[in-house]
C-alpha cells in the first residue's frame, strides 16, 4: 500500500451558466479504492464523474493524478493529447450503454486489441492471444471473438467493454451506472465479475450509480450528492447503516424490500 | 493485560430527518476496555444499545461523542475520528467482526468467502483456502456446501460460514455478535472451543451473547450496558 492517493480533488465545481453541475467536491482516492458517487439524477454524479475523467473541463477546482513515475500532474493542464494518452492506457471508462465505449462494427476480438495497439503493441499472435484471455476473464466463449458487439446481448456488451478498458492494466477506472438497463439476473453477475475483477486486478474506481445495492456491492467508500454537493460521504456500509444527512436517510428509506 | 481497544465516554443518538427530526438517544458515556486474552461480554437486555456499541467499534455506526482508543499497528488510533481509509486499515489488520447475519454476495463460494479476510490480508489464494477447509470442517458445514453461495444455506450454516470468515485471521480484536444464535449444541460448543482458542493465543474478544450457557463458558467479565443508558449520565 502506498501513502500517496491516486487522485487529489480539490474544490472541483461546474456550472452551466447559472445552473449547478457541481459544487465545491474534494476527495482523494488511493490505489485499490473503490468510490461510489450516488443520488438521483440531477444530482451531478455524472458532470462530476465527467469532469474527473476530463471529458468535460470544470468551472473551478483542481485534479491531480498520480502518474506511474509517481509525480502528481494537474489534469486541467495537461494537453489534449496527453489526456488522451491517459484515457487510452491508465484510465478506463466504462459507460451506461455499452454501444458508447464500444466501436459496434468491428469484432469483439478487434474493440479488446484496439486498445493493446494503442499502448504500442504490434504483435498480431500475442494481441490476439491476449483478447482471448480477457474474453474468458469477462465469460465470453472464445467462438465469439470474431462477432460483432452489434451480435451481442445488452450483457454480454457490457462484458465486452469491460474487457476492452480493462486490458491494458488501467489503475483507475470510471464507470458510469454500468449495471444500469440490464435484468436484474445479468446485473448480479456483472457485478460479481466487477467485484472479482477490481479486487484481482488492484483497481481504483469510481463508479456513479444510482442503485444503492450495487455501491454497497462494490464500493468501500461512498459520496452522496443532491444538487451538485456532497451532501455525506464516508464508508460505505456506515453511510447505508447510518446515514446521518437528511438525503441519504430519504434515499437509504426508500430501497425496496424483497 | 495489554488493552488494546478502550472506549471512553462515547455517545450515539440516531437522528430520524425523515420524522421531524426526533432525536433517539442509544447510549451515553460508554467507557470500558478490554483486554487481551480475555472475552468480555455486553449484557443488557435487548434494545439497551448492545449492538450499537459493537457496529461503533467496528466503524460501521457513526460516534456523536467521545473516544475509541485502538492500538493499531505501532500506534493508537482514535476510531471515533477516523477517516474512512484508516477504519479499512484496522478492519483488514486489528479488528474483525462477526456480524449476527452473513450479508451475501451472489456467485461467491462459501470457501471462498471465508477465505477472503485472509487474502484481503496478502495470504496467498490457496493457502487461504486451505485454512478455510479445516475451519469449515470444524465447523461441520457439509463439504459439499463448499463450492456453493451461502445466499440458499440455512440460517445454521450461514452463521458458521460467518463464524469461519470472523476466526480466520489472526486480528489483535474480535468481535462478536450474536455468533451462537442460530446453532445446534454441536456447533455451540465447536465455537466455545475457538473462542477459548483465540484468548489462548492472546486475542481480545468483545461479544453479545443471549444464549447463557455459552456466557458462561466464554465470559471473564460482564459490562452491564444498562449503565449506559443516556439518561443516567448524570448519576
Amino acid at each position: 500500500m502506498t501513502d500517496e492517493p491516486l487522485l487529489r480533488v480539490s474544490a472541483l465545481s461546474k456550472f452551466y451558466g447559472s445552473r449547478v453541475g457541481c459544487d465545491n467536491v474534494s476527495f482523494d482516492l488511493w490505489p485499490g479504492e473503490v468510490l461510489a458517487v450516488v443520488g438521483e439524477s440531477g444530482s451531478g454524479k455524472t458532470t462530476l464523474l465527467n469532469c474527473l475523467s476530463t471529458r468535460l473541463l470544470p468551472s473551478s477546482g483542481t485534479a491531480s493524478y498520480r502518474m506511474r513515475d509517481g509525480q502528481f500532474r494537474e489534469l486541467y493542464r495537461m494537453s489534449e493529447a496527453e489526456r488522451r494518452f491517459l484515457m487510452r492506457t491508465d484510465w478506463g471508462f466504462v459507460h451506461q450503454n455499452p454501444a458508447d465505449g464500444l466501436r459496434m462494427t468491428v469484432s469483439a476480438g478487434a474493440n479488446v486489441g484496439e486498445r493493446l495497439m494503442a499502448v504500442g503493441d504490434r504483435h498480431y499472435g500475442k494481441i490476439r492471444a491476449t483478447a482471448v484471455d480477457w474474453l474468458s476473464r469477462v465469460e465470453i466463449e472464445e467462438d465469439r471473438i470474431d462477432d460483432e458487439p452489434r451480435a451481442f446481448s445488452g450483457g454480454m456488451r457490457q462484458r465486452l467493454q469491460i474487457a476492452r478498458n480493462l486490458v491494458t492494466g488501467p489503475r483507475l477506472v470510471f464507470m458510469d451506472e454500468p449495471t444500469g438497463g440490464l435484468d436484474v439476473s445479468v446485473q448480479a453477475r456483472l457485478l460479481d465479475l466487477l467485484r472479482g475483477l477490481v479486487t484481482d486486478l488492484g483497481l481504483a474506481a469510481i463508479v456513479v450509480t444510482h442503485d444503492l445495492a450495487v455501491a454497497r456491492l462494490l464500493s468501500q467508500r461512498m459520496m452522496v450528492m443532491k444538487d451538485g454537493r456532497v451532501v455525506e460521504s464516508g464508508l460505505t456500509d456506515r453511510v447505508l447503516d447510518d446515514p446521518r444527512a437528511p438525503y441519504t436517510q430519504l434515499l437509504v428509506s426508500s430501497i425496496l424490500q424483497v | 493485560m495489554p488493552t488494546p481497544l478502550v472506549v471512553s465516554d462515547v455517545a450515539k443518538s440516531f437522528t430520524m430527518h425523515l420524522r421531524d427530526g426526533i432525536k433517539l438517544p442509544v447510549v451515553a458515556g460508554v467507557s470500558f476496555s478490554i483486554k487481551a486474552g480475555e472475552c468480555t461480554v455486553l449484557g443488557g437486555p435487548s434494545g439497551a444499545g448492545k449492538s450499537s456499541i459493537l457496529k461503533m467499534l467496528y466503524g460501521n455506526y457513526a460516534v456523536d461523542e467521545g473516544q475509541i482508543i485502538v492500538k493499531h499497528e505501532d500506534g493508537l488510533v482514535d476510531l471515533a475520528h477516523a477517516s474512512p481509509r484508516t477504519v479499512l486499515a484496522i478492519r483488514r489488520q486489528t479488528i474483525g467482526y462477526v456480524s449476527q447475519f452473513l450479508r451475501t454476495v451472489p456467485r461467491v463460494s462459501a470457501l471462498d468467502v471465508v477465505a477472503e479476510p485472509l487474502v484481503e490480508r496478502g495470504e496467498e489464494r490457496e493457502a487461504a483456502r486451505g485454512k478455510a477447509r479445516a475451519l469449515l470442517a470444524r465447523l461441520n458445514l457439509p463439504e459439499k456446501l463448499w463450492a456453493l453461495p451461502p445466499a440458499t444455506f440455512s440460517g445454521g450454516e450461514q452463521q458458521r460460514v460467518n463464524i469461519a470468515r470472523g476466526f480466520i485471521t489472526g486480528h489483535p480484536i474480535l468481535l462478536l455478535d450474536e455468533p451462537t444464535a442460530s446453532l445446534d449444541a454441536t456447533n455451540r460448543d465447536v465455537v466455545i472451543e475457538l473462542i477459548a482458542a483465540k484468548k489462548a493465543a492472546g486475542v481480545a474478544l468483545l461479544g453479545i451473547f443471549h444464549d447463557h450457557e455459552v456466557r458462561e463458558a466464554v465470559a471473564d467479565r460482564v459490562i452491564d450496558v444498562t449503565a449506559f443508558a443516556p439518561g443516567k449520565l448524570a448519576a
